[in-house]
């Protein structure tokens, strides 16, 4: 059995910022929240953390250099497995923003920047 | 012309596209590209208030190009003439000078960047000194990494959400070095200090760069402690200062206290006829705030229209009290609910707020938080606006 885990965390549900504590002994205990989405952000934050990963990619013929794009929430620690992949990516316009571009691991890849082929885009 | 708005970014597009939704004839001046600071800003967290939906800034930029059907002037906005019914607007475009006029202008030029030399920090002038969001542009325009070894001076937000992407694409970010005992962002950024397992140095200052054509390291001091960290690059978070050139020489009142513009609750500066928006009326934290601060504007301007000018009346000065840095607008109208952007001077936990209307309790509270309150205030004297910890 692994010792008891106390987790602390700023909440950032909302301004009110309530500071929550999580401890993880076999049973789950929450103390300092004030909300229910509070606590259950702290709770999946101390369990299986998940960031939307945003980067860039390579565009060949674009307005500019690189793309920016975001992903579906992802693992916290899968997010540099994810750049590394998206690393070799390379796309070509016309890119529309909400356009799917790549998949790793089943984890979406959306474009968030409107490029046209070879003209300025803004 | 009903309005010239100068300024393309999210609180110019904003006040624009409500304009035109109050059926007045518009047109944008932008020197750079539509959508402003926005899609350098890859990042989410925008659009939260407005739509609801966590956006990140391109997507925003995207959003607010698609709904303005204007006419935008591609140019350098260099000169703004004032008079009471007639504003006259300079442009400079690749074809020449142009002249723009119109009863109202709404003023979005944004904010610059404080650079090094601005926060002490001396020593030899090479490169790989950048501001944050001149690293942001490079990385998130043109894809090109800004350095390898990276100390960051600030713990603002911009800083924080460039400690993550340089960390994200192969630099190690060595410190986050800021001045003040707490740090300076949103506690949203503040997290990545956690994920990324970067040293927030609190209390610290640097104030020293050497290297030979390139940053090869720099001084960090607390108190009487000194220590050398060696890094390729120094990025500089120190904070936004509104662009007020233009408004400055036109001759408006800037309040010393928030750097932009002296405003009544219309937005409206103290050039009758002339409003201002987003960040360089105020340095906001959230680009809602800097949108919301272009739709009143807007609906400023065509009031100004409709009626020939803004009612003049007993303005309810405002007056900043305990641990208030900058409320605005700066004047506010007896007996009419307004919103107003309270700027608190130091964080507080379980904080109170005291408005001639009544007390807000809003719980934690710091400076990297700016407040968004309705205010009313009755005929006759001021309204203070003060916080207790």
């Amino acid at each position: 059995m692994s010792p008891t885990s106390k987790f602390r965390v700023n909440c950032i549900v909302c301004p009110m910022s309530c500071y929550v504590e999580v401890e993880l002994d076999g049973e789950i205990r929450v103390t300092g929240y004030r909300c229910p989405r509070g606590k259950e952000w702290a709770v999946q934050e101390a369990l299986s953390p998940k960031r939307v990963v945003v980067t860039v990619l390579k565009v060949k013929g674009g307005d500019l250099p690189v793309v920016s794009v975001k992903t579906d929430p992802v693992p916290r620690d899968k997010v540099r497995e994810v750049i590394r992949e998206l690393s070799k990516v390379e796309l070509v316009p016309p890119l529309r923003v909400g356009q799917v571009v790549a998949e790793v691991d089943g984890v979406k890849v959306y474009v968030t920047r409107e490029v046209r082929g070879g003209q300025q885009t803004f | 012309m009903d309005v010239v708005v100068i300024g393309g970014g999210p609180a110019g597009l904003s006040a624009a596209i409500r304009a035109q939704e109050l059926g007045l004839k518009v047109v944008v001046v932008e020197e750079g590209r539509l959508g402003g600071i926005l899609p350098q800003c890859i990042h989410t967290g925008f659009g939260l208030l407005t739509y609801g939906e966590d956006l990140t800034g391109p997507e925003l930029a995207h959003r607010l190009i698609n709904s303005y059907q204007g006419e935008v002037l591609r140019g350098h906005a260099a000169g703004l003439e004032y008079s009471y019914h007639r504003k006259r607007v300079r442009v400079i475009t690749e074809g020449g000078t142009v002249t723009l006029e119109a009863p109202t202008v709404i003023y979005a030029a944004g904010a610059r960047e404080r650079h090094a030399h601005e926060i002490g920090i001396v020593g030899d002038r090479v490169a790989g000194i950048y501001t944050a969001g001149e690293a942001q542009a490079l990385m998130d325009l043109y894809g090109v990494l800004p350095g390898r070894e990276v100390v960051i001076v600030g713990s603002g937000d911009v800083g924080l959400i460039m400690a993550r992407r340089l960390s994200l694409e192969g630099a190690k970010v060595k410190a986050v070095v800021e001045m003040l005992p707490y740090p300076g962002g949103l506690a949203r950024n503040l997290m990545i200090l956690r994920d990324f397992n970067i040293p927030l140095l609190l209390n610290h200052r640097v104030v020293e760069v050497r290297g030979r054509g390139r940053v090869e390291r720099v001084k960090v001091v607390s108190g009487s402690k000194e220590e050398w960290i060696k890094c390729d690059t120094l990025l500089v978070s120190a904070g936004l200062v509104p662009r007020v050139k233009l408004l400055r020489r036109a001759g408006a009142i800037i309040d010393e206290r928030t750097s932009g513009p002296l405003v009544n609750d219309r937005l409206e500066t103290s050039l009758p006829g002339i409003f201002a928006a987003g960040n360089s009326l105020v340095i906001n934290d959230l680009v809602d705030y800097a949108m919301e601060q272009g739709r009143i504007a807007a609906e400023g301007a065509e009031e100004f229209i409709r009626e020939g000018g803004i009612p003049s009346q007993d303005w309810v000065k405002v007056i900043p009290g305990d641990n208030v840095r900058s409320v605005v607008p700066q004047l506010i109208s007896p007996g009419r609910e307004v919103i107003a952007y309270v700027r608190p001077s130091k964080p507080l936990n379980d904080a109170t707020l005291t408005l001639p209307n009544g007390r807000v309790r809003l719980g934690v509270i710091k400076p990297s938080e700016m407040l968004r309150v309705r205010v009313k205030a009755e005929e006759g004297g001021v309204a203070h606006v003060e916080i207790q910890g």
